[in-house]
């Protein structure tokens, strides 16, 4: 009988199932993973140092690259950062249109990872319609920002610009005919054996582990956690509006992606009412200079054109400080800690990544299980790199 | 009448002799000394006041003007209490913290974060190598001292046929902008002033 012994393999970092740039050193016995150990790093772009350097507003671009595929809701977390530091408020309207548009990315991250996640595990079909999904909302990122995927839209005290005419309709049409995208979806997967089979009591981990490796989100849900910040630490306006938290049972990849699944319901349902309880006035908070002044104001008023200057080249100064915001991001709990020295300039910005406390905990969620299932499980988590990298 | 937050506080200040605690936004700040801090993480993890059970970030923070040069600044989140606690070391830049890997399993990446980006050395991490930056690399890149461009750059040598690292070149040096506003009065002025028996 042959001895077993340990076999490593290198994965990565260029592979497609490894949702980006991701290198893992697996040790293996036979088919089985003893251990993991994930290589990463290869897309940081040192965000944190470029912050430093730039003044507020030219840091929020950076926020769109860190989470590629839900742009706007790390956005959100620096916008909040800044408003609490200088204690401002934000318009209602300003409030409403980030959680639409939050809600919006909860969904492109989602669609995303669920279908990408079952084309690793063998189903090809629910990418093709995710993603004629993915490029409805992606026109909605366009109407109001202007770019499909770094729209550097939100800003501290509101938003970039108001909505154009007719957007809401058409988030409306999207919110009637999109559940039954997921109902199809559903149909193919949730009770497809093969996808179960892949899927079911893979990559556990119980409550008391998904908490003390740093888990959020729905990772962390999915074991049965009840948390979500959007309803304990509600920011914006979330307390306004109605809508389920989705728990899991068993902490597999399987409830993760339920979890997904069921979460998506929910955001269309925030939308809805969004949409339907949408107020008027400002988007954008106008009366602390934090926001540029108005092109009309500035044929007329002199002040308006020096504040317009001094907006644009030395930004606007935040008191000294020191504030950690967090917003429920899609992957999970994405913060800011950000320091402030009353310049015009950050001090310090931390970046808290979910996606960096999950893979952390790859090890422990892949031990004992076959090289085939490394996919599902990461899959499972949502990596994406240009979080986890930073 | 006291809030939950007040109670935490009170239990905090009695129990493990914190430097300085206090509430700020909210979110309550605590300044422990470096060597009590598995002890104080430990009961801030257990007791059953306080019971922050997730550690969700570790930040290095550099100050090269103070004495006590960097800072390491742990995020605690309480489920129970729905709190935030940050907790605050002060280190200089030759000594070493102890790891709380042996609290929260978390710390691991965390700390080799601050390892890599600071140079900040943890007692006991079972496993401290760099975490972000390129295989081989010089230097702790998020010290304010550490040039944005970086030192080194990196590029295919076609002759040698392999990647060749060279010092940093720039055809344009980086536009740094004093943009300190003459506009909104200047420091002297303000000593000036307070010279004169101040506003």
């Amino acid at each position: 009988m042959a001895e077993s012994k340990t076999v490593t393999v290198n994965f990565g970092p260029v592979h497609p199932a490894a949702h980006g740039v991701l290198r893992l050193i697996l040790d293996l016995d036979g088919e089985v993973v003893e251990r993991a150990d994930p290589h990463i790093g290869l897309l940081h772009r040192g965000t944190e140092k470029l912050i430093e350097t730039k003044t507020y507003l030219q840091a929020i671009p950076y926020f769109d690259r860190l989470d590629y595929v839900a742009p706007m809701n790390q956005e959100h977390a620096f916008a909040l950062a800044i408003e609490k530091l200088m204690k401002v408020d934000v318009p209602k309207r300003g409030q409403y249109i980030r959680v639409l548009f939050s809600e919006i990315g909860r969904l492109l991250s989602h669609l995303l990872n669920v279908t990408t996640t079952a084309m690793d595990v063998g189903a090809m079909t629910p990418i093709t319609w995710g993603f004629d999904e993915r490029e409805k909302l992606l026109d909605f990122y366009e109407e109001v920002s202007g770019s499909r995927f770094h729209a550097n839209y939100f800003r501290a005290g509101g938003v970039h610009q108001d909505l154009p005419d007719g957007l809401l309709e058409k988030i409306n049409d999207f919110c009637i005919s999109f559940p039954k995208v997921v109902d199809d979806m559903e149909t193919l997967l949730t009770e497809n054996r093969i996808f179960k089979q892949r899927n079911v009591d893979i990559g556990k981990i119980s409550k008391e582990e998904a908490v003390d490796n740093g888990f959020s989100g729905f990772v962390l849900r999915a074991s049965g956690v009840p948390w979500d910040l959007r309803r304990s630490q509600p920011y914006d306006s979330y307390e306004d509006f109605d809508f389920k938290v989705p728990i899991g049972k068993n902490g597999d990849c399987y409830d993760r992606y339920l979890c997904q699944m069921d979460e998506m319901r929910e955001s269309v349902k925030i939308m809805t009412q969004c949409i339907n309880n949408m107020p008027s006035g400002e988007v954008i908070n106008r009366d602390t200079k934090i926001a540029p002044p108005k092109r009309a104001e500035m044929k007329e008023s002199m002040e308006a054109i020096i504040h317009h200057f001094k907006f644009f080249t030395e930004g606007f100064h935040v008191p000294e400080g020191e504030i950690y915001t967090a917003v429920e991001a899609p992957k999970g709990e994405f913060g800011v800690y950000l320091i402030s020295d009353n310049t015009s300039r950050p001090y310090r910005c931390k970046i808290r990544a979910p996606g960096f406390a999950h893979l952390q905990a790859f090890n422990l969620l892949s031990k004992g299980h076959l090289l085939a299932d490394v996919p599902a499980i990461l899959g499972s988590l949502a990596i994406v790199f240009g979080e986890v990298d930073r | 009448m006291s809030s939950p937050i007040d109670l935490v506080v009170q239990t905090i200040s009695e129990k493990i002799n914190p430097i300085d605690v206090k509430v700020i936004n909210n979110q309550i700040e605590i300044i422990i000394e470096s060597r009590q801090i598995i002890s104080s993480f430990q009961f801030l993890k257990d007791s059953s006041k306080c019971q922050f059970r997730q550690l969700t970030d570790i930040a290095g923070v550099d100050y090269p003007d103070r004495e006590n040069r960097f800072e390491v600044v742990y995020h605690l989140l309480s489920f129970k209490n729905n709190l935030r606690a940050r907790v605050k070391v002060y280190i200089d830049e030759g000594s070493a913290i102890d790891s709380l890997t042996s609290v929260f399993p978390c710390a691991n990446w965390f700390e080799r974060e601050a390892f890599d980006m600071y140079g900040i050395q943890f007692n006991d991490h079972p496993d401290l190598r760099r975490i972000l930056t390129d295989y081989g690399f010089e230097g702790y890149p998020l010290r304010k001292d550490f040039p944005l461009s970086g030192n080194v750059e990196v590029r295919y040598n076609e002759i040698e046929k392999k990647i060749v690292y060279e010092p940093v070149k720039l055809q344009q040096d980086y536009r740094h902008f004093d943009i300190q506003s003459p506009w909104e009065g200047t420091t002297y002025k303000e000593e000036e002033q307070d010279g004169n028996g101040g506003k």
